[in-house]
């Protein structure tokens, strides 16, 4: 009887060789996407190692446009016209500008679905578990590589079980629940390993809790994260990926073999947020004193999605934010955009004194929709917040729900003072 | 054939309080204010742009020599430039206790020898390794020596695919 994990069984049905923990083996790849950035590196390379040769399967190479959307400098404007001219010589589709951040639009577009193996220039791929696909970031090379050959060759990871549980009257979100997480796992525990988590508290996030918390594997060092899908997080997927019908989730068997055991007790969750100058410098609002604050942010891979900017909304609506405060949100795709424009959030959103971005990475790639100046304090939703990740200030990472109070009240806080 | 043997002088990336500094990530090592550069030679004077204490490293590093840094080196971003920057400037090898996934494969990829001695921390804690050592590394029977004090440590030599990448330069010449 077979005793794999949820890794061991896509990498299965990707490979003909034996799949153990640490064997490096060659698995079969369903998508390969570039970005905007990583992607004129691949044309280049692909140019010089495979000229004239062509792409393994047209209808699985993509081109995802999001990080500098659109062109901010001439050099990203260049760039883009090269990957342009790249996808129309080999026969290609691009998700151009105007389409939003490419994990999600993969999704959107049914490209993502359980059991595949998807790969693109983007170190938050692995929001892709939320969908039970194995999402992974890669270099340049190894995306030139999946373009032409369509396998790559990967070390079968370890797989560490987290069990989540606890009970707690808090309200959480998916935010403050993957900083309590990652307040335990902190870059170590998981670093190199895919995790599967379980437990209701975790289980009962919607699909967009789920992209939040998975996004942040990536913080964690580990390679991928799967959560046990329930009926209606399937339901949701169909409705989001368009799709009639998707593959059945891939799931662990029971006497499934992982290198270590977990257990988180979550009990006392309250509001989290990141301190800088590293994402798993996580702490209690309670914990943080009083931070004042210039900047907000909402959007990004980690909480751009329609429900995130709803639960903004639902705080803001009808007040305006903090005198001095600025705001800025960005959607996370074109689809997300325009059910917000027709909702009327966005309108509301303006009227409460926010700036709304077209849809990408902006505000995570440097200084498209702004940045904090020297000491500047910005609350963000996105996933790091290194030094000098979005500015020359501190950046603070925390849900929509904390950013929304927070713009509010003028420092970070999780309720109206 | 390639040299199997590096020789150079080490770099230790610490702070001020002379410890390794762990969980580099990539916008420390190549700030994604210069993602749109795609010439592997305009990379190089951007390495450790943005890591406090080390932004003068490209002035300072010269070709052959060897960084010694914290645990996690590279995490955050899929970005080769991070790699690519240190191969401007002719950085022979880096060795760390751990690396972030991506940039672990990146680095092999490009048949850039990386090096995991999980004692790292320690070795440089107990002054057996020191900045601008030279020292001797061994890559294909995993062996460190000092030739400053003539200690010798080990590590997991290349892995096959590592190596067979390394001998031809790059995983596209597969």
């Amino acid at each position: 009887m077979s005793k794999n994990t949820v890794i061991e069984k896509i990498f299965k049905n990707h490979s003909d060789e034996e799949i153990i923990p640490g064997k490096i083996v060659w698995i079969d790849l369903d998508v390969v996407t570039a970005r905007d950035f990583g992607g004129p590196n691949v044309v280049k390379n692909f140019n010089h190692y495979y000229n004239g040769e062509e792409v393994f399967d047209r209808s699985k190479v993509f081109f995802t446009f999001d990080l500098t959307v659109p062109p901010k400098t001439i050099q990203y404007a260049n760039n883009q016209m090269l990957c342009r001219s790249f996808a129309k010589e080999k026969g290609l589709k691009v998700f151009d500008i105007d389409k939003g951040i490419g994990t999600h639009t993969l999704i959107e577009n049914g490209l993502a679905v359980p059991g595949k193996i998807v790969v693109g220039t983007d170190s938050h791929m692995n929001i892709l578990g939320a969908v039970n696909s194995f999402g992974q970031g890669m270099g340049d090379i190894d995306i030139t590589f999946g373009f032409r050959q369509g396998r790559t060759w990967f070390e079968v990871p370890e797989t560490v079980k987290v069990e989540i549980e606890g009970d707690t009257s808090y309200n959480y979100n998916g935010k403050d629940l993957v900083l309590k997480v990652l307040d335990v796992l902190k870059t170590d525990k998981v670093l190199g390993k895919s995790v599967e988590f379980y437990g209701e508290p975790i289980e009962k996030l919607d699909l967009t809790g789920r992209i939040t918390f998975l996004s942040m594997i990536t913080e964690m060092g580990g390679i991928i994260g799967f959560i046990p899908f329930t009926d209606s997080v399937r339901e949701e997927l169909i409705q989001m990926s368009g799709l009639e019908n998707i593959p059945e989730e891939i799931i662990a068997d029971k006497n499934a073999v992982y290198s270590e055991i977990i257990k988180i007790d979550i009990s006392d969750i309250e509001g989290m947020v990141s301190a800088p100058p590293y994402p798993h410098n996580s702490k209690k609002i309670s914990e943080i004193g009083k931070v004042e604050i210039d900047f907000g942010f909402v959007g990004s891979c980690t909480n751009g999605r329609v429900d995130d900017i709803r639960k903004l909304w639902s705080i803001l609506k009808g007040k305006k934010i903090s005198e001095g405060v600025k705001l800025s949100v960005v959607p996370a795709t074109i689809e997300v955009y325009k059910q917000l424009m027709n909702e009327g959030i966005l309108k509301d959103l303006m009227d409460s004194g926010a700036i709304i971005s077209n849809p990408g990475c902006g505000g995570c790639a440097q200084g498209h929709i702004g940045m904090t100046g020297k000491g500047e304090v910005m609350v963000s939703t996105g996933n790091r917040n290194f030094p000098g990740k979005q500015g020359d200030g501190f950046n603070y990472l925390a849900s929509p729900e904390i950013v929304a109070y927070s713009v509010l009240n003028g420092f970070i806080s999780d309720r109206e003072k | 054939m390639k040299e199997k043997i590096l020789k150079g002088k080490v770099w230790i990336i610490t702070n001020n309080k002379n410890e390794l500094v762990p969980d580099i990530d990539t916008d420390q090592i190549f700030h994604n204010a210069f993602l749109h550069i795609t010439e592997i030679e305009k990379m190089g004077q951007h390495a450790f742009g943005n890591l406090e204490g080390w932004k003068d490293f490209p002035e300072k590093c010269t070709s052959g020599d060897i960084i010694l840094v914290g645990d996690n080196f590279g995490a955050g971003s899929s970005r080769q430039q991070a790699v690519d920057c240190f191969k401007a400037l002719g950085v022979s090898a880096i060795i760390a206790g751990s690396y972030g996934a991506i940039y672990k494969r990146n680095a092999i990829n490009s048949g850039f020898p990386i090096i995991s001695i999980e004692s790292l921390e320690e070795l440089v804690k107990n002054k057996e390794i020191e900045n601008k050592d030279e020292i001797e590394l061994d890559l294909l029977n995993g062996k460190l020596k000092n030739l400053s004090n003539n200690k010798i440590f080990k590590f997991d030599p290349l892995s096959k695919v590592q190596k067979d990448i390394w001998e031809k330069g790059s995983l596209l010449k597969i």
